[in-house]
C-alpha cells in the first residue's frame, strides 16, 4: 500500500510539474510581447511629438519625421480595403451560399487553403511583374494597395465563410418560405446577420496588412519621400482627381525598416518610435475585434 | 418568380468571379515567377544554379548558386523551429489540459497577439534587444547572426503552433481522458499518451503551419541575420536567405530584365517551391491522418 502511495505522489508531484513548466512556457511570450513594448515606450515615446509627425524623412535623425509615411498607410489601406472587402465578401458569399460541389469549387477551395501558406514576398515578385510592369500601375500607391488586397483576400473570404456558416439553416429556409430568392435571403438577412463576424475578418485582416513590410519593398516602396501625393480633391471641375493613386509611396513599416538598418543610433529612436505607433495601431485592432467576436458570442442564441 | 432567378443569373456570375479571382491570383504567381525565372535560367544552366556554392549576382564575377541562401533559410528556420515546437507544443498542453477554463479563454488571444505584432517591429526587436542581449551571453557572437533572428521567429510562430494544437487537442473527445482516468492514469500521463496522440494529425498541421511561416519570413531575418549569402550551417555565423536577398536586391537599383533583376524571380520561385510542399504535405496529413469520432 505505501507503494502505491508513493507512486500516485510522484505521478502528481509530475503533474505540479509540469503546470509550472507550462505557465513558464506561456510566460515567455508573454513576456517578450511585455518587454518589447516597454523598449518601444522607453525609447520612442519621447520622439512622438508633433514635429515628428508634421515633418518629412530627413538625413539628420532629431529633424526627421513620418508625415509621407503615415499619409502612405492611410492611403494605402484605402485602396486595399476597397479592392479586398467586396471582392472577399463576395467570394465567401458565392462558396458558401451559391456554390454547388463540383470540382472547380473544390479546386477554388483548395487554393484558397494554399494562398494562405504563400509567403507574403512571393505575393511581392508577383505584384512587381503584374502590377508594376505588366499593367503599368508603375511604384505607386495603387500597386501597393493592390499588392496587400491580394495577400489579405484569403482571410477576408475564410472569415466571410465562418461567419455565413454559423447562421442556422432555418433563416435560409424561412426566406424561401416568403419567398425571397436567394439574392433577396443574402442581401436582406445573411449579410447583415454575419456583418459582425465579417468585420471581425476584415480588422483582422488590414491590422496585417498594416504591418506587411516585404512584398512592398519588392514592388519599390521609397524610403525617402519628402511630398503628398496630389490631394484626391481638387479646385477645378470635376473636383475629384485620382492622380494620387500614381503618386510614389512609402508607409510607416518601411519607414521603419529604413531606420531600423542605419548604423547610427539617433536613428533607432526614431524607428522605435514609428514601431511603437504601428504595434499600438495592430494590437488596437485585434483588441476591437476580439471585443466584437466576443460579443456576438454573447449576443446572438439562435 | 422564375423572372426573377432570371435576373439574378449576373449576380450569381459577378459572385462566381469573384470566387475565381483567388484562382487567377494563383495563376498569377505561378506566371510571374515561371516567366522571369525562365529567362533567368536561359542564362543561368539548372546545374550550375543548384550545385554552384557561390551566390554573387551583384558582382562582377557573378556566380549563381541557390545553395548558400537555401542554408540561410534552413539554418534560421532550424533555430526558430527549435524554439517554437517545443514551447508552442507545451503551451498547447497546457492550455488544453491543465488551465483552467477562465484563464485559457484570457491567455489564449493574448498569446495569439504575438503573431499580430508586425514583423519589422521583431526585426527591430531582434537587432536592438535579442543580439546585443546574446552578444553578453555569447563572446565573439556578431551582431548579425541566423541565431538571434532565428530565436525572435521562434516566438513569433509559438501562438501558430499552440493555437492550432491546443483547437485540435480540446477537439479529443472528454471520453478518452475519463477512460485514461479510470485507469489511473495521472493528468500529465493521459496529455501526453492518450490526448497527444489522439490530436496527432493536428499537431502535426500547426508544425507545418510553422515550418512554412519559418521559412516564408522575411524582415526578421533580413534585418537581424544579416544580408551576406554564406554557405554555413553555423548559426552563430550571419547569413542571408532567400527572403533576404529577395529585400536587399530590391532595395538597390537593379534595371527591369537584367540578369540580377531577373535572379529575385529564381529565388522567389525556390521559395515558393520550398513552402508549397510543406503545404501540401500539411494538407496530406490533415486529411489521411484525420482521427475520426
Amino acid at each position: 500500500m505505501t507503494d502505491f502511495k508513493k507512486f500516485t505522489a510522484r505521478r502528481r508531484r509530475e503533474d505540479r510539474i509540469f503546470k509550472v513548466i507550462g505557465i513558464a512556457c506561456t510566460l515567455v511570450g508573454l513576456l517578450t510581447l511585455s518587454v518589447l513594448l516597454a523598449d518601444l515606450c522607453w525609447v520612442g515615446l519621447k520622439r512622438i511629438d508633433w514635429q515628428f509627425l508634421t515633418s518629412f524623412p530627413s538625413r539628420f535623425a532629431e529633424r526627421a519625421g513620418i508625415l509621407s509615411a503615415w499619409v502612405g498607410t492611410l492611403t494605402v489601406m484605402f485602396v486595399t480595403a476597397v479592392a479586398a472587402i467586396p471582392l472577399g465578401v463576395a467570394a465567401g458569399v458565392y462558396l458558401e451560399e451559391y456554390a454547388r460541389k463540383s470540382w472547380l469549387t473544390e479546386i477554388i477551395e483548395l487554393n484558397i487553403a494554399n494562398l494562405a501558406g504563400v509567403p507574403s514576398i512571393v505575393y511581392g515578385l508577383m505584384a512587381l511583374g503584374l502590377f508594376v510592369y505588366q499593367f503599368q500601375f508603375g511604384r505607386s500607391i495603387l500597386s501597393a494597395g493592390l499588392t496587400l488586397a491580394v495577400l489579405i483576400l484569403p482571410i477576408v473570404i475564410v472569415a466571410t465563410r465562418e461567419s455565413l456558416r454559423s447562421i442556422p439553416i432555418i433563416i435560409r429556409e424561412a426566406a424561401y418560405s416568403m419567398g425571397a430568392t436567394k439574392w433577396q435571403t443574402v442581401v436582406h438577412h445573411l449579410l447583415p446577420y454575419s456583418a459582425g463576424g465579417i468585420a471581425t475578418g476584415v480588422i483582422i485582416a488590414l491590422s496585417r496588412a498594416i504591418g506587411e513590410t516585404a512584398p512592398l519593398v519588392t514592388i519599390g516602396a521609397l524610403t525617402f519621400i519628402a511630398f503628398l501625393p496630389p490631394s484626391p480633391v481638387t479646385g477645378t471641375f470635376p473636383f475629384v482627381s485620382f492622380e494620387w493613386l500614381k503618386s510614389p509611396f512609402t508607409v510607416l513599416p518601411i519607414q521603419m525598416f529604413n531606420w531600423t538598418s542605419r548604423p547610427t543610433q539617433d536613428f533607432h529612436v526614431n524607428a522605435a518610435a514609428t514601431g511603437l505607433i504601428l504595434i499600438v495601431a495592430t494590437l488596437a485592432m485585434n483588441t476591437v475585434a476580439i471585443i466584437i467576436r466576443y460579443r456576438i458570442r454573447k449576443r446572438i442564441k439562435w | 418568380m422564375r423572372r426573377r432567378r432570371r435576373r439574378e443569373r449576373p449576380i450569381e456570375f459577378l459572385l462566381f468571379a469573384a470566387a475565381f479571382s483567388s484562382v487567377a491570383i494563383t495563376a498569377g504567381i505561378v506566371f510571374v515567377l515561371f516567366t522571369e525565372a525562365s529567362v533567368f535560367f536561359k542564362h543561368i544552366s539548372f546545374k550550375e544554379f543548384l550545385t554552384d556554392r557561390q551566390w554573387t549576382p551583384m558582382f562582377s564575377d557573378a556566380h549563381y548558386g541557390i545553395m548558400p541562401l537555401v542554408a540561410g533559410t534552413l539554418v534560421t528556420t532550424g533555430v526558430a523551429l527549435a524554439v517554437a515546437l517545443p514551447l508552442g507544443t507545451i503551451v498547447a498542453i497546457y492550455l488544453s489540459e491543465f488551465a483552467p477554463h477562465k484563464l485559457r479563454e484570457i491567455l489564449k488571444p493574448l498569446l495569439e497577439l504575438l503573431s499580430a505584432v508586425p514583423t519589422i517591429v521583431y526585426g527591430y526587436f531582434a537587432i536592438a534587444i535579442v543580439a546585443p542581449f546574446l552578444q553578453k551571453l555569447i563572446p565573439n557572437l556578431p551582431l548579425f547572426s541566423m541565431l538571434s533572428a532565428g530565436i525572435v521567429m521562434g516566438i513569433m510562430i509559438v501562438p501558430y503552433v499552440s493555437s492550432l494544437s491546443e483547437d485540435a487537442m480540446g477537439a479529443v473527445p472528454m471520453l478518452l481522458r475519463e477512460g485514461s482516468y479510470a485507469l489511473g492514469a495521472s493528468k500529465l500521463g493521459t496529455a501526453l499518451k492518450v490526448v497527444c496522440p489522439a490530436a496527432l494529425s493536428g499537431i502535426g498541421a500547426a508544425y507545418i503551419l510553422g515550418i512554412s511561416r519559418a521559412i516564408g519570413e522575411t524582415m526578421i531575418v533580413a534585418i537581424a541575420a544579416g544580408m551576406q549569402p554564406n554557405l554555413t550551417l553555423n548559426p552563430m555565423e550571419p547569413a542571408a536567405t532567400i527572403t533576404a536577398f529577395i529585400v536587399q536586391v530590391s532595395l538597390g537599383d537593379l534595371p527591369h530584365g537584367s540578369i540580377g533583376y531577373q535572379s529575385i524571380f529564381a529565388a522567389g520561385l525556390t521559395l515558393f517551391v520550398m513552402t508549397l510542399i510543406f503545404n501540401i504535405a500539411g494538407h496530406i496529413i490533415r486529411k489521411k491522418f484525420r482521427e475520426a469520432y
